[in-house]
């Protein structure tokens, strides 16, 4: 569509589809309307489910404070779309401006959202992925099933992988009073996200509140019983343990396969977009009517030299399809950029961690306020001599300061004095994170540093 | 009654807390847990803590029979 | 601080009844030098990223001498030591997470909440006791005694001995008010002897609740143990203090300034008086356009700090002016005009970051329910005097007496 009228004609009665109906895909669906666009809105979701919020789910939800089936997000009255639950897209052909269902049904589109997000990755071995104990957390149904199995009082629960998922589920079995070990192939907790000074305080919090936990180990097999039901695992230093539960938080997979043979930029790594959440296609060249946001975009960030990043955070969904949806129906030049700063949170062990920034990017690390040893402390990151990234240990309140340290490319390590400044925070340390091209479990960042514009990048095309 | 937290935006000033207690509950310092799906007969009370929470991170659905304002139905959030 | 500023003229008890456009004029320079090591900071984003700044300390030990000199050294000599208020963390947090756990979550999460019945009780009998009365003195009648009564429930001092700590209290909080016509000596001499009193009448206090401890959250004080251990003696007295003198003076200011803009907006007095539920958005808008607190004396900065194109030497003392952060335009839409309808209300009132107001959930409670039962009750209410006088206290600002003329009260 080019010219005025065929915009306003757009937003008048034009059809626009939004394929993922969680956060991202609601929050864009909201805008969208919000906006004045009163054309028609269909939502496809290969759950069931009506958008429902994830966060409670490894928290509140597997504490039993809350129900899996009750953690749905509020939603906009008069939303006013056509709601296709329960059916996964199943292809996209970019020249017909079509999407096709796994029901064999077709919808047409004007604008199409990409909001597909990310699944958790399954247990390696399909086999002992299937044994009775054996879980993954990610949707509504997993908390569900994962909650009444804790409720059932197992002899001992195993998480593997100790990310923010895997963190949080040990910590609620900890409050539920249930033996848990822990297995993280890393050094310690959390050290892909925040790195390895930060990740020995995670480690100490799980020690502190009784969680067995097992830095450095893989689990190299689980084994049933005869009648299929967990019974043991089997870990890379030859040891074994009994766990009738374990539970499978080795990071997410890309929604991209539908997608395979489209022509869009998508693979495992996700769907590479411009600032303005324009997909790229397959050559590097940006679309004009497919649009992606939240877990499955990997976008260009001017904070962080327009490299790529991927955000698997709650925030970036809600911000990214709030931009996504106004550039859909607005002119080039009314468009904006997605320049969201990176920002996420996590309960867990009674102690709130909320980062703001890309830690990941970090070389050195200064504990700017506060102690570790006393697990209260802001930690700030740096990167060729400016603040990139900080992460606070039940310091919220003083974080927006430093998210415009890193706005204002602030110079790194500071080089002024604060409150709560102690002797260990006068020395910047290496901030000890793992070797990239080794991946710990389930990064919440990826950086990419390319664009698919790059001439020297190959397209790796999605598994099909 | 359905809500949500934005707990990128929440600091911890716990008034949500303080003034819904069968809702919101502080675990520990300033980690926030709240019912997401709280009882229609608490929303006064979800009303009073969002409309007091400092940084406005409380996101309200509407009650179902309630006409559609035209700040889309959602209070509690700028 | 030189003749005629703009602050003398804030400061100036001439202007107490309406400093707004005092204010206004503030802001056409966000961060404003008075003299050699003032600052004075008028503008909301300027004042939320300050309230946020770790380079800014609460402290009074980190003034440069030249800037101590003027102000605020009474607790230099005091026989208490600094509160919380006063502190810098990780003292400040220490002493704030032990004074919040007889008070809030997460260790006592609905005592506020459990309060409603209570003081919805205290309210009732109040306005009861107007008797047949035909006017009243709102302060002296009704917003002084409510807060009183409820900070001396609340903390476990009995009601009995209010008049005596009722002028300790006044002048501790008249020793916050930057009033330059005063003599700091004596000013000084003032508020130590009050303060040495208050702490002698809360010692014997802490003796009582140490070896019969109540519910109230002085014996908790006392006897409580938790992750940061007990609270030294000293602790106690400074942090007791602290909380009587501040359910003492800024609640009446919130009660009785609601009272007043309620009286000046009959629209909104009427919409309260038919839907309680009001009562609750109101206050917060109260917050923003009437703010008991007005401004904040009492930072200074650990660093030079670059902020809105002038740069804070470090030692400095600013002044945090909220009240007029919470009339900027640049944040707030029409910010002259009281709207209890307004969005996105993330008002300076309670101030921001860790030093965020520790009462504030008690204040809030107490002023909503003291605006809807005013306004239900209260048949056909008016202003005898507009403005009403008002206290000295540039700081703690309020009117000191609220003449409000009336036919009759409801039932």
């Amino acid at each position: 569509m080019s010219g005025d009228g065929a915009l306003e004609r757009l937003r008048r009665e034009g059809r626009i589809v939004i394929v993922g109906a969680s956060l991202a895909g609601l929050r864009a669906a909201e805008t969208l309307r919000e906006e004045g666009f009163t054309g028609s809105l269909t939502l496809i979701g290969d759950e069931p489910h009506e958008p429902y919020d994830r966060p409670p789910l490894s928290k509140q939800v597997l504490l039993g404070h809350a129900s899996a089936d009750r953690t749905g997000l509020p939603r906009r009255h008069g939303l006013d779309a056509e709601w296709r639950l329960g059916v996964a897209a199943a292809g996209l052909d970019m020249a017909a401006r079509r999407v096709r269902l796994a029901d064999g049904d077709e919808v047409e589109y004007d604008r199409l959202l990409i909001a597909t997000g990310v699944r958790a990755r399954p247990w390696p071995h399909p086999a002992e992925a299937e044994l009775d104990g054996v879980f993954v957390l990610r949707t509504r149904d997993d908390a569900a099933r994962l909650q009444r199995r804790l409720a059932a009082s197992p002899h001992r629960v195993l998480v593997i992988g100790a990310g923010f998922t895997g963190s949080e589920i040990a910590s609620a079995c900890r409050e539920r009073g249930l033996s848990v070990t822990v297995a993280e192939r890393g050094a310690a907790p959390l050290v892909g996200a925040l790195g390895g000074v930060i990740g020995q305080v995670a480690a100490e919090l799980q020690r502190e509140h009784g969680v067995d936990l097992r830095c450095g180990i893989m689990v190299t097999g689980l084994e049933g019983d005869p009648a299929g039901r967990l019974r043991r695992a089997h870990l890379s230093d030859g040891t074994a343990l009994d766990v009738d539960v374990a539970v499978v938080s080795l990071g997410a997979t890309r929604n991209t396969e539908w997608l395979a043979g489209s022509g869009l930029g998508a693979g495992p790594r996700g769907i590479a977009c411009d600032a303005g959440c324009r997909a790229f296609d397959v050559r590097g060249i940006v679309t004009d009517d497919v649009f992606v946001a939240g877990d499955v975009a990997r976008s260009p960030h001017a904070l962080f030299g327009y490299q790529f990043l991927s955000l698997e955070h709650w925030g970036n969904a809600v911000a990214q399809a709030a931009t996504a949806a106004h550039n859909m129906i607005s002119s080039s030049s009314e468009r904006r950029p997605h320049l969201w700063v990176p920002a996420f949170w996590s309960a867990q062990f009674g102690v709130n961690i909320k980062s703001v920034g890309v830690p990941s990017l970090g070389e050195e690390v200064i504990v700017a306020q506060g102690s570790l040893a006393e697990h209260r402390f802001t930690g700030v990151y740096g990167y060729q001599g400016r603040v990139i990234a900080a992460v606070s240990f039940d310091q919220t309140k003083w974080l927006e300061f430093y998210q415009r340290q890193i706005e204002s490319a602030a110079p790194f390590p500071p080089d002024y004095s604060s409150v709560d400044r102690r002797a260990e925070g006068l020395q910047p340390v290496p901030a000890d994170f793992p070797d990239p091209s080794l991946p710990t479990h389930g990064p919440s960042v990826t950086v990419s540093g390319y664009s698919p514009t790059d001439q020297r990048i190959t397209f790796t095309p999605a598994r099909v | 009654m359905r809500l949500v937290v934005d707990l990128n935006r929440c600091q911890g000033y716990a008034q949500c807390a303080f003034l819904a207690p069968d809702v919101f509950a502080m675990h520990g310092e300033e980690s926030l847990l709240y019912n997401p799906h709280a009882d229609e007969a608490q929303r006064e009370q979800v009303m009073r803590a969002a409309t007091a929470c400092p940084v406005q991170a409380i996101r309200v659905e509407d009650p179902d029979d309630a006409p559609a304002p035209a700040e889309g139905g959602l209070s509690g959030v700028r | 601080m030189t003749r005629d500023t703009l602050l003398r003229q804030i400061i100036d008890y001439d202007n107490r009844a309406d400093p707004y456009p005092l204010y206004t004029e503030l802001r056409k320079k966000p961060v404003r030098q008075e003299g050699d090591e003032l600052f004075v900071v008028s503008t909301y984003w300027e004042i939320k990223s300050l309230l946020h700044d770790p380079r800014i300390s609460s402290d009074a030990r980190n003034l440069s001498p030249g800037a101590a000199g003027t102000l605020l050294q009474e607790e230099e000599a005091s026989p208490l030591p600094p509160a919380f208020l006063r502190l810098d963390p990780p003292e400040h947090d220490r002493l704030r997470r032990m004074t919040m756990r007889p008070f809030g979550p997460p260790e006592t999460p609905r005592r506020v909440h459990d309060m409603r019945g209570e003081l919805t009780r205290i309210v009732a009998d109040l306005i009861d006791g107007f008797g047949d009365r035909k006017q009243v003195d709102i302060v002296d009648d009704f917003s002084y005694p409510f807060p009183v009564t409820v900070i001396c429930r609340l903390l476990g001092v009995p009601r009995e001995d209010e008049s005596r700590f009722h002028s300790w209290a006044d002048t501790i909080a008249a020793g916050l008010d930057p009033d330059p016509d005063q003599d700091p000596g004596e000013r000084r001499r003032v508020t130590q002897q009050a303060r040495t009193e208050l702490g002698m009448y809360l010692s014997g206090l802490i003796d009582a609740r140490g070896s019969a401890p109540g519910d109230d959250m002085l014996s908790e004080l006392v006897t409580g143990h938790g992750p940061d251990g007990q609270m030294t003696r000293m602790e106690v007295l400074s942090t007791a203090a602290l909380l009587l003198i501040a359910g003492h003076e800024t609640t009446v200011n919130l009660i009785t300034n609601g009272t007043l803009t309620l009286l000046r907006n009959p629209d909104v007095l009427e919409r309260l008086r038919d839907d309680p539920a009001l009562a609750v958005p109101l206050v917060e808008e109260l917050l923003r356009f009437e703010p008991p607190v007005q401004l904040l004396p009492q930072r200074t900065t650990l660093a030079d700090i670059d902020i809105a194109g002038t740069t804070i030497p470090k030692g400095a003392s600013v002044w945090l002016v909220l009240a007029s952060g919470n009339r900027d335009p640049k944040r707030f839409p029409d910010p002259d005009r009281f709207d209890p309808d307004r969005k996105d209300n993330q008002h300076l009132g309670f101030g921001s970051g860790i030093h965020n107001c520790f009462g504030a959930p008690l204040a809030r409670l107490e002023a909503q329910l003291a605006l809807t039962a005013l306004a239900r009750r209260l048949d056909g209410p008016r202003l005898v005097a507009d403005p009403p006088p008002y206290r000295q206290n540039a700081v703690l600002r309020g009117p000191r007496h609220l003449e409000v003329a009336f036919d009759g009260l409801r039932a």
